[in-house]
């Protein structure tokens, strides 16, 4: 890093994280960060400058991905940078890099809209991309767009390696152009935004063997990465992958993140193991006890996020809660739920809770779930909880953090 | 009676709003009173199925480019509302039911024509946020009241004098020009056919709304009323954020 400016911001940002911090104002991330760039807006191509990192983007999975990345390296670097906490914006970047000077490596999660940006500004090494679908219908920019976004992003920057998701359309779309891409069969949970073909406005039909569009030549690229077996295949080598996560969907976030950290010439063995002991993503499958109630904290923000965690919740039959708001950072509009296949609720007790309990209990009626509803979230667990079973919650975003909040 | 047959129409172009909940709701209206239903998923990849009520919902520029083309070249549908089903198409299925709506680069598409109106892209910001409409009778019921819902558009839709619209707009943008008396107005009405700009899906927030279709849909006059207290609470809980109520 060169210039008085950037030092002055670097200091400027680490002052404010320190200070926010210790008046107990959260990590103090974007708050550091926005100061840092309001001093120097070159401020992020000058912290990322001579450092090797590995940009994780999609609809679902950033946040975890982004930890299995960097428990990847980990297995090869000391110090990884990352911006742990999903403060996915520059902002966050920044502070994540400037927290973390000495290192060489770092993993930074990039929110979905800012990855042309960031590509732009940070000279980077590997970009994974996970999938894309809807998320947040009333903001969010319709994901097609984003889609050519990311195209045109990619292609101009020969120099990253892509790590993509060979079973999404609306990733390998993104990825066509690039010009070294390692394909991934990452899986798909919820296919239903990516029907239209992307390149030609046809129709992409899926088969167990894959996709491939109707009208174009746009099919499914061979992915040279895949799971089988209670293994990684990889290129010339296989080796077994055991996660303490939960799910085929955090197998599949280990698979791509397996592939993004060998670019940077991690042992695929020794990453295999460090993946292995991620236990819990910032509360994200964490078991925790609230209310004396002993409860399992999952994350969904919107379908394709749902479909995936019912999966999971398919395979148990304890009492469950469903936490849905609608704030600016959820999507002011849940109608998604009607997207949502809640059948496999069936059978267990559920309760409907947070901002938007109405909308989901009409919802759960419509599908014929017996439920309860209990707007509050305290009051949802102790209800769910009241037989002494343990609980799973299901939350999206903004009340998952009302829940770490009843911690 | 044979069962009444509902269809949601290219849900894999259509579908990116929870309008197919809509399709769902009406279904588990009717057999919730006895009556048989289907619900029949019409992918755009096949021909369209005979169906007593269509149900439309809303999508991307790319997408609803392509289900208009579709519907356009599909027999069934045109034939279907001319024998009289009912129709009602949300958002962006809404706009291809004019004669013309715009692309993504806002050039005009031809629509179906079955509303006399036509869509432009507004130049200013999107139109998001809660709705209410005051709707009166709809195909023959009685006045329905506040109806709820959650609109999310670039689209301004100028209906001709002779189409009427949903209803009058008592708190969001709807249909974003005035009608010819000075009103803002959402939505658009004519025949057995019905349009508007609401998610929520809208059916899920106003069972009242449902209710007027599913009759003009089963041809009868009354229907055996529900237990809707969730529905209404709901109804109500979004209205009040507007400040609003009707009862």
């Amino acid at each position: 890093m060169t210039g008085l400016r950037s030092k002055t911001a670097v200091l400027a940002v680490r002052g404010v994280n320190l200070a926010s911090r210790r008046l107990g104002r959260g990590q103090g991330t974007v708050a550091g960060g926005n100061v840092g760039l309001r001093i120097d807006p070159g401020l992020l191509g000058a912290l990322a400058a001579g450092r090797r990192l590995v940009l994780v983007s999609g609809t679902n999975g950033k946040t975890t991905t982004t930890a299995l990345v960097t428990a990847a390296l980990e297995a090869k670097f000391d110090t990884v940078a990352s911006n742990s906490t999903g403060s996915n914006m520059p902002a966050g970047h920044v502070a994540a890099l400037a927290a973390s000077p000495d290192s060489m490596v770092g993993v930074l999660e990039v929110d979905e809209a800012y990855l042309p940006q960031v590509l732009d500004e940070i000279p980077s090494s590997v970009v994974l991309l996970l999938n894309l679908s809807r998320d947040q219908l009333d903001r969010m920019s319709e994901v097609r767009m984003l889609a050519e976004r990311w195209q045109d992003a990619l292609f101009a920057h020969p120099e990253v390696t892509v790590v993509a998701n060979a079973d999404d359309p609306l990733v390998a779309f993104a990825a066509r152009r690039a010009a070294r891409v390692r394909w991934v069969a990452g899986g798909l949970a919820w296919s239903e935004d990516a029907a239209g073909c992307p390149a030609c406005g046809g129709r992409i039909e899926f088969s167990p063997q894959g996709w491939a569009c109707g009208s174009c030549s746009f099919a499914r690229p061979a992915p040279t990465w895949r799971l089988g077996g209670g293994e990684v295949h990889a290129p010339g080598t296989h080796v077994p992958l055991e996660l303490a996560l939960p799910g085929a969907f955090n197998r599949s976030n280990a698979l791509m993140a397996l592939a993004a950290a060998t670019v940077l010439e991690v042992d695929l063995g020794a990453a295999a193991s460090a993946v292995a002991l991620v236990s819990q993503v910032g509360g994200r499958f964490e078991t925790v006890l609230i209310n004396g109630v002993t409860t399992r904290v999952m994350l969904a923000k919107n379908p394709a996020g749902f479909a995936a965690l019912l999966d999971l919740a398919a395979q148990d039959d304890g009492p469950v809660v469903v936490a849905i708001n609608a704030r600016t950072a959820d999507g002011l509009d849940p109608s998604w739920l009607f997207d949502v296949d809640f059948s496999v609720l069936q059978g267990r007790p559920v309760i409907a809770s947070g901002e938007r309990a109405l909308d989901l209990a009409v919802r759960l009626e419509y599908a014929d779930i017996p439920h309860r509803v209990a707007a509050q979230l305290d009051e949802a667990i102790s209800m769910a909880g009241e037989r002494g079973a343990a609980v799973d919650v299901i939350a999206n975003y903004t009340a998952f953090w009302d829940l770490r909040n009843l911690r | 009676m044979s069962s009444l047959r509902i269809c949601v129409v290219y849900p894999d172009l259509l579908g990116t709003y929870g309008d197919g909940g809509n399709g769902e709701i009406l279904m588990a209206r009717a057999r919730r009173r006895g009556i048989e239903a289907e619900l029949l998923l019409a992918p755009s990849s096949t021909a369209l199925p005979v169906a007593d009520l269509y149900s439309l919902g809303g999508g991307e520029d790319g997408p609803q480019v392509l289900a208009a083309q579709r519907l356009g070249e599909d027999p069934t549908f045109r034939s279907a509302a001319d024998d009289g089903a009912v129709i009602f198409a949300v958002c962006a299925g809404f706009q291809i039911l004019g004669r013309s709506f715009p692309d993504a680069s806002g050039q005009l598409r031809d629509g179906l024509g079955f509303f006399a109106m036509d869509t432009t892209k507004h130049a200013g910001p999107r139109a998001v946020g809660e709705v209410a409409v005051q709707v009166g009778s709809l195909l023959g019921s009685a006045p329905l009241g506040l109806v709820s819902g959650f609109e999310n558009h670039a689209g301004v839709t100028s209906l001709d004098d002779g189409l009427a619209p949903l209803g009058q707009i008592v708190a969001g943008v709807g249909n974003g020009v005035p009608s010819s008396s000075g009103e803002n107005v959402e939505g658009a009405c004519m025949d057995r056919v019905v349009g508007t700009y609401l998610h929520g899906p809208v059916l899920a927030r106003n069972a009242a709304l449902a209710d007027a279709l599913l009759r003009a849909a089963l041809s009868v006059d009354a229907l055996e009323p529900l237990d809707d207290a969730t529905p209404e609470a709901l109804r109500r809980e979004r209205l009040r954020l507007l400040d609003l109520s009707d009862s």
